[in-house]
């Protein structure tokens, strides 16, 4: 999908006034509160009007001053996953899932609505009002509802903003895997940077209501090291856990990591923050933490005072994030070994 | 309490009919000018909302004769009626139109109180899933303001029922043909010994009203239990 937009839109005294033109499967686009992200996708979904500009979905054009065009929301097939799921509170799940389904042109229908149902898991929540839904099952449906309308572009505001921790990580592998399996382009709005990371291929920065980028998530992650409160957080998918006195053993990279919060599942993501990270020129003779990686620095990225150190062993790489003064005592280059340790109990798992 | 004559029944018949007539009668366009206030932007919309509102505020009597004046012979309109060989004024079919105009305003406003409470997003989710405006409308808008369509037709119908002021100026008060609860009421309190028919009448006056208000309450109860299915 390639979406290219140039507009300006004011409204009382915020304006956005932004042009950008990505390429991507999954776009995000990553911005603090109030920064102009949702009039962004307003305007893209022609829920508002701009006051000039255009707007381009792969060759239709969708808006543009110029020619006096402006495709209405209901025929752009823009489908829009909000922060709260918005379902249709006197419909039931299943009424509320084929809305868009049942107004989708048959010729454009290309999702399978028993095939949906299945793979986000919604067969038993069929009957039921969406009155007593959790709030995983509610955005589920909302996903669900969103995606049978067959849309050439599936928008996520802030999908996981009202949930919490725990359901968070439960959606994500739906949002993921509807995106992926009926091959339907989204862009994901967020103001998280981790879920960029898990959820995004390409980023479109929005700021004060201009755009900037494309970037990747990890040159976001990077860039939002210093301040953000986890530093950057590594993801790391680990499978063929070996389980021994109540830890788990992941092969990783030379060795292994020594992980408390496990599973016994095969695979599973999990996430370490940069600032977890112990560095040593020479390997310790005794210490607590049970991982001790010898590692190779491959890179080294600033972020304001702290000094990223890209950690490799064979093809795994690691961040691991110290300050500035300690790279320069510890005389810390590219191609240095270094020793990295790590607390089992700083790993969390996210899926 | 006192037996009721005919007189008296079909005075309670027509009363009922005339505010079921008027309540239907403008669940459409109260529906529509509810729709428009709500989420439609327009020049003149002030405008609007105060010319609908001008019944709550005016005393019934000078609507009466607004509408006399408009009924009768001299008005055009009706004049244009005369033409098609219709006479509205003093008849129950008047009688309907003054309970309409006094009641719309009481309808346009809980109608609205209902649609505004419908979270806009959801009108922005249903349009991105292809619904066009008068689809969003009639599958969207129309059920989740059931609630406020209810409470306006329930205010409506108790409103018809009370009219009076309008009533008597556009279709008088002629027993068996345009004679309606308030109206028998009336004669009977400034008759010598209607006393005790007036306080029958306010009886049943009283009786529909609670029966109006119970059934008002247990279809709001019945709409909640199934929007929380």
């Amino acid at each position: 999908m390639r979406l290219r937009f140039d507009v300006k839109k004011s409204q009382g005294s915020f304006t956005l006034d932004a042009s950008a033109d990505i390429t991507g499967e999954r776009i995000g686009i990553f911005g603090r509160s109030s920064s102009g992200k949702s009039t962004l996708i307003h305007l893209l979904s022609g829920l508002l009007e701009p006051d000039r500009g255009e707007i381009f979905l792969d060759d239709d054009c969708l808006f543009s001053s110029r020619d006096h065009i402006n495709i209405s929301p209901h025929r752009r097939r823009i489908g829009l996953v909000f922060q709260q799921a918005m379902l249709f509170p006197h419909l039931s799940v299943k009424s509320n899932l084929y809305y868009g389904w049942r107004r989708c042109p048959k010729e454009l229908r290309r999702v399978d609505p028993e095939e949906l149902t299945c793979t986000l898991k919604l067969e038993g929540l069929l009957e039921r009002g969406v009155g007593n839904l959790s709030g995983g099952e509610r955005q589920r449906v909302a996903l669900g509802r969103a995606v049978l309308a067959s849309p050439r572009l599936l928008v996520m505001d802030e999908p996981l903003s009202a949930l919490d921790d725990t359901l968070r990580f439960q959606v994500i592998p739906y949002l993921r895997s509807v995106s992926e399996q009926f091959r339907i382009p989204c862009i994901f709005i967020s103001h998280s940077v981790l879920e960029m990371q898990l959820m995004a291929e390409r980023i479109l920065l929005v700021e004060n209501g201009s755009v900037t980028g494309p970037a990747t998530p990890d040159e976001l992650a990077r860039k939002a090291m210093a301040t953000s409160r986890r530093g950057y957080v590594n993801l790391l998918q680990l499978s063929g856990p070996a389980c021994s006195s109540g830890l788990y053993r992941y092969p990783w990279g030379d060795g292994q990591l020594v992980i408390s919060d496990g599973s016994n599942t095969n695979s599973s993501l999990f996430e370490l923050s940069s600032r977890d990270i112990i560095l040593f020129r020479k390997h310790p003779e005794a210490i607590s933490a049970r991982n001790m990686l010898e590692c190779r620095v491959e890179e080294l990225f600033s972020s304001e005072n702290r000094v990223g150190v890209v950690l490799r062993s064979a093809n795994r790489t690691l961040v691991a994030e110290i300050v500035r003064s300690a790279a320069e005592e510890l005389d810390i280059t590219i191609g240095t070994t270094v020793f990295a340790a790590i607390k089992a109990s700083a790993f969390r798992r996210l899926l | 309490m006192m037996q009721l004559t005919t007189q008296d029944i079909e005075a309670i018949r027509l009363s009922l009919q005339i505010a079921l007539t008027a309540t239907i009668v403008s669940l459409p366009p109260g529906f529509m000018v509810a729709w428009l206030l709500s989420f439609r932007n327009f020049r003149g919309k002030v405008l609007l909302e105060v010319f609908i509102n001008l019944p709550l505020t005016l005393p019934p009597v000078v609507i009466g004769y607004f509408l006399l004046l408009m009924l009768g012979r001299n008005g055009w309109p009706g004049r244009l009626l005369d033409a098609a060989g219709i006479q509205l004024v003093f008849t129950w079919q008047a009688a309907v139109i003054a309970a309409a105009t006094i009641g719309f305003p009481l309808m346009v406003r809980s109608i609205r109180l209902g649609m505004e409470s419908i979270n806009p997003q959801i009108i922005d989710a249903a349009k991105s899933l292809g619904s066009s405006k008068p689809d969003i409308l009639f599958t969207i808008v129309l059920p989740l303001s059931l609630r406020g369509i209810l409470a306006g037709s329930s205010l409506m119908f108790a409103r018809s029922l009370g009219e009076f002021g309008a009533t008597i100026m556009v279709a008088g008060n002629i027993p068996f043909v345009t004679q309606t609860i308030p109206l028998a009421i009336y004669e009977y309190a400034s008759s010598p010994g209607g006393t005790g028919m007036a306080m029958t009448l306010c009886i049943v006056s009283v009786t529909i009203s609670v029966i109006v208000l119970f059934l008002h309450e247990s279809l709001t109860r019945r709409i909640q239990r199934e929007a929380e299915g």
